[in-house]
């Protein structure tokens, strides 16, 4: 008997997987035709889609870029055989009313014997993001930079306001010399006495001295911008000088309040949890009404702030009580064993809080942070409620205008834009921080 | 042997306020509280003050002084002459409708697209996702004027549903008219109506309790309880005999032919809204602004609603579902015992502090004309009388209930439902 067996040597080749399950047709009938469901959903929808993006598209691709005038755009529609209300968008008025939407009434050049300032909110708005880059990218830029960032709170008003460079100057000395009597009187007596004679100082210099201090030195030195008054303010660019101070003021102001709120002194915690809760209660616009109508009426006798002003105070307000639910959150989100292993250490409170828990916590709610500075910078449209030209108080001027009276959808198109681009930026870094900061927990 | 000795009493120091931490909270909170009476006083001081100044002394009469402005879409009657108290109630109500409304819509309108976003339908979960970023990175006041803007400029005007061939037509069956001065729908009327009952005599708070409405509502009540005994009946038979006899359409007529039978009795017809010479009649009257804002502020927030949706369905682990199928549970019943109520603790409280921020954000009223709190009393009333201080603190001080209330109530659910951990 011969055993012959036949054994096949080589391996066949291995076939193409089937036509439909590979490529595009694959990829659509898992992703798009999975079911007699998926199918319909995917047809209905790309039905929408479709009629959308033809209507939008034919209304948007007009050539009116360089018309000066909401006629002069029906001209252009008539000859491209176009009629009706909707006909196509007039694109003139972005072309010509873009400067004003961002930077309002900004002293601009265009009248005769004024200088064209607008170089310096687009500087100050640059130099925040390299002041912000210590703080947003700190693995990317050197270090010394933090000192920039320091000094960045008291030049951006000086470039935004102008007047003399010693009244920032001497606002900050105040600091300064806050900072050097806490030093020195901490080392020799307490902490405590060290902290309120320190602040007790700073105010004193900025209530009597400042004022004194920089008119003299102006009078000496006198190195000055030209100063614009705040109700030139308008557009975007006042949205984003609201929420940046909003912010800026309200970090340090919400920490207080959230160490406030979690703290054992019964007094200070219902007094800070009583401010938080009054102020989340409400909405923003009432705190507006508040700024526009009674802040003056509840300052002494003879204080004349202007609207800005009052609303930077009210708004500040406004997103420190935010803030300060954010910080807690983070606060809380700490396990026991820290607080536990900072007092293990003897480190006081404010060491603890400084070396230990504000680290983390602060890292911890940076997303948090992020998107209350998403929520202010889109609620800075509000003011237009008590008559501030922001961007969109800014369209009911450019439609008072005889030319472009009647335009809407260009305008809101254009600011929903602007907005949409800032506020998905900064959403899309706070997922960047999130992910970045995820790797140290896992 | 050993010698007790007290340990040598220490005597109190003044340094020892700051320096011992047993008084240095002590002297803290002190500090704090003076420091925060000085702050009140100076406050209070300067406002009578300037107030004195002006010559506006604070009081609060001017709310039963007639206010003297029309408010077009309104709960209750009110004209021009009703007192700026009645009118400042009009605008409360009309906040809480348009919350309430804003708030329903925005819930559904999140949830369909919370589930959608997690679609294996790749184009309808990026369609989603751009709804959901479209949304959430715009400002709502401008999302408000936005829509109101479309509703005013793209909606035919009612001169175009006149003549033999009309630019527009009626929609749903010729019942439901949507023109550029707001929506008209049919109104519910009875021809054996019972009446009213007129509360609160002729005070600012009087209201008219519709009979035909609560005599429906207690039928309908009572319906649903002998439908709910049902259910429980049917639960007790399952339990002991194993077996689930068939209810739902006793269930349905139980729940349907009662509240059919007394709308017969009454004579329920609808009131549909007719074209008459430039505008129509009849119906009930949704103003463009209303609709912009009730819109809007549900687009909003049911962008915000659907990320949490999302957020509370992944929550939950696969694990979960898998332990639930290996016990032999059928997806429905896996969906309902298991997963929904997990998700629904993750979901619940950031749903209901987005319910407060459509409740705050429809202060926005203000920007359409849509007469809520903020328009009456601290828009008109305030211009009208130049009472500042009492309208904006009388407004604030109402804000600030509705939302301790709202808040509240999450408190009491959150409680409800948490997990009790040892």
């Amino acid at each position: 008997m011969s055993d012959i067996s036949f054994v096949r040597t080589e391996m066949l080749p291995p076939k193409d997987p089937p036509a439909s399950e590979v490529g595009v047709v694959g990829w659509a009938r898992a992703n798009l035709f999975s079911g007699w469901f998926n199918s319909i959903l995917t047809v209905v929808s790309l039905y929408f889609v479709i009629k959308i993006l033809i209507g939008l598209i034919g209304w948007a691709w007009v050539p009116t870029w360089s018309a000066t005038s909401l006629p002069e755009c029906r001209v252009i529609f008539e000859e491209l055989g176009r009629s009706g209300h909707n006909a196509g968008a007039c694109w003139g008025v972005i072309a010509e009313r873009w400067p004003q939407l961002l930077f309002g009434f900004y002293p601009n050049g265009y009248e005769e014997g004024t200088a064209d300032l607008r170089w310096r909110p687009v500087l100050a708005f640059v130099l925040l993001f390299v002041a912000l880059a210590p703080v947003l990218f700190s693995d990317k830029v050197p270090a010394k930079l933090i000192y920039f960032t320091a000094v960045y709170p008291f030049l951006m008003p000086w470039l935004l306001w102008g007047g003399t460079v010693w009244t920032p100057v001497s606002a900050a000395l105040g600091f300064v010399l806050g900072y050097v009597v806490y030093k020195a009187l901490a080392q020799s007596t307490s902490e405590l006495i060290g902290l309120i004679v320190g602040v007790v100082a700073a105010f004193v210099w900025w209530l009597f001295v400042a004022s004194l201090f920089s008119s003299a030195l102006a009078s000496v030195v006198p190195l000055a911008l030209e100063s614009v008054e705040s109700r030139q303010f308008g557009g975007f660019m006042l949205s984003i000088t609201i929420g940046v101070v909003a912010i800026g003021l309200s970090l340090p102001i919400g920490i207080v309040l959230a160490l406030g709120r979690q703290s054992d002194l019964l007094i200070v915690k219902t007094l800070c949890v009583g401010f938080i809760e009054f102020i989340r209660g409400v909405p923003l616009i009432t705190l507006l009404f508040v700024a526009s109508t009674l802040l003056n009426i509840f300052m002494p006798p003879g204080t004349n702030f202007d609207i800005i002003m009052r609303v930077f105070i009210m708004v500040t307000l406004f997103a420190s009580a935010y803030m300060a639910e954010v910080i807690r959150g983070g606060l809380a989100a700490l396990p026991k064993g820290q607080y536990e292993g900072a007092d293990s250490l003897g480190l006081n409170y404010w060491q603890a809080q400084r070396l230990i828990i504000m680290p983390q916590a602060l890292k911890i709610s940076i997303p948090g942070i992020v998107s209350t500075f998403i929520g202010v910078f889109k609620d800075t449209t509000l003011v237009s409620v008590i008559g501030l030209f922001d961007p969109l108080n800014l369209t009911n001027a450019i439609r008072a205008d005889a030319d472009w009276n009647g335009l809407v959808w260009e305008l809101y198109g254009f600011i929903a834009l602007l907005f949409f681009v800032f506020c998905f930026g900064m959403s899309r870094y706070s997922m960047y921080l999130e992910r970045k900061l995820q790797t140290g927990h896992r | 042997m050993s010698t007790l000795t007290d340990p040598p009493k220490e005597s109190f120091r003044l340094s020892m306020l700051i320096y011992d931490t047993r008084y240095r909270s002590a002297t803290i909170q002190v500090v704090a509280m003076i420091g925060f009476m000085i702050l009140i006083g100076s406050i209070i001081s300067n406002t009578v003050h300037n107030l004195t100044d002006l010559g506006k002394e604070p009081s609060f009469s001017f709310l039963s002084e007639p206010a003297g402005y029309d408010i077009n879409q309104r709960l209750l009657d009110y004209d021009n002459q009703d007192s700026h108290m009645r009118a400042s109630l009009i605008g409360l109500l009309n906040t809480l409708v348009v919350a309430v409304l804003g708030c329903i819509t925005a819930t559904i309108l999140g949830v369909i697209i919370g589930v959608l976003r997690l679609s294996s339908n790749w184009l309808v979960a990026r369609l989603m996702t751009i709804y959901v970023e479209m949304f959430r990175n715009v400002p709502v006041l401008l999302w408000i004027v936005f829509i109101m803007a479309i509703l005013i400029e793209t909606l035919p005007a009612p001169r175009a549903f006149r003549g033999d061939t009309p630019e527009a037509t009626m929609s749903v069956f010729d019942s439901v008219a949507v023109t550029n001065r707001g929506v008209y729908v049919p109104e519910p009327l009875f021809h054996n109506s019972l009446g009213n009952i007129h509360v609160f005599g002729d005070s600012a708070l009087r209201f008219d309790v519709s009979l035909d409405l609560m005599a429906f509502l207690i039928v309908l009540g009572g319906s649903l309880y002998a439908s709910m005994r049902i259910r429980k009946w049917a639960d007790a038979l399952q339990e002991s005999t194993g077996r689930r006899p068939t209810i739902w359409h006793i269930r349905a007529a139980v729940v349907i032919v009662p509240s059919a039978l007394l709308m017969l009795v009454l004579g329920f017809h609808l009131g549909y809204p007719e074209l008459k010479g430039f505008n129509f009649s009849g119906g009930t009257h949704l103003r463009n602004s209303l609709i912009a804002l009730w819109l809007a502020l549900s687009l909003y927030t049911a962008a915000f609603i659907a990320e949490i949706v999302r957020s509370g369905i992944l929550a939950i682990s696969k694990g979960q579902t898998e332990a639930a199928a290996a016990l032999g549970l059928r997806p429905k019943r896996i969906m309902n015992l298991v997963v929904l109520p997990q998700a629904l603790r993750v979901i619940i409280p950031p749903l209901i502090s987005n319910y407060l921020n459509l409740t705050k954000n429809s202060s926005l009223a203000i920007a359409v004309g849509y007469m809520d709190l903020t328009g009456t009393l601290m828009g008109i009333t305030m211009n009208q009388t130049g009472r500042e201080l009492e309208t904006v603190l009388l407004g604030m001080l109402v804000y600030l209930t509705i939302s301790l209330l709202i808040s509240s109530a999450m408190n009491w659910y959150n409680n409800r439902v948490k997990l009790v951990e040892r």
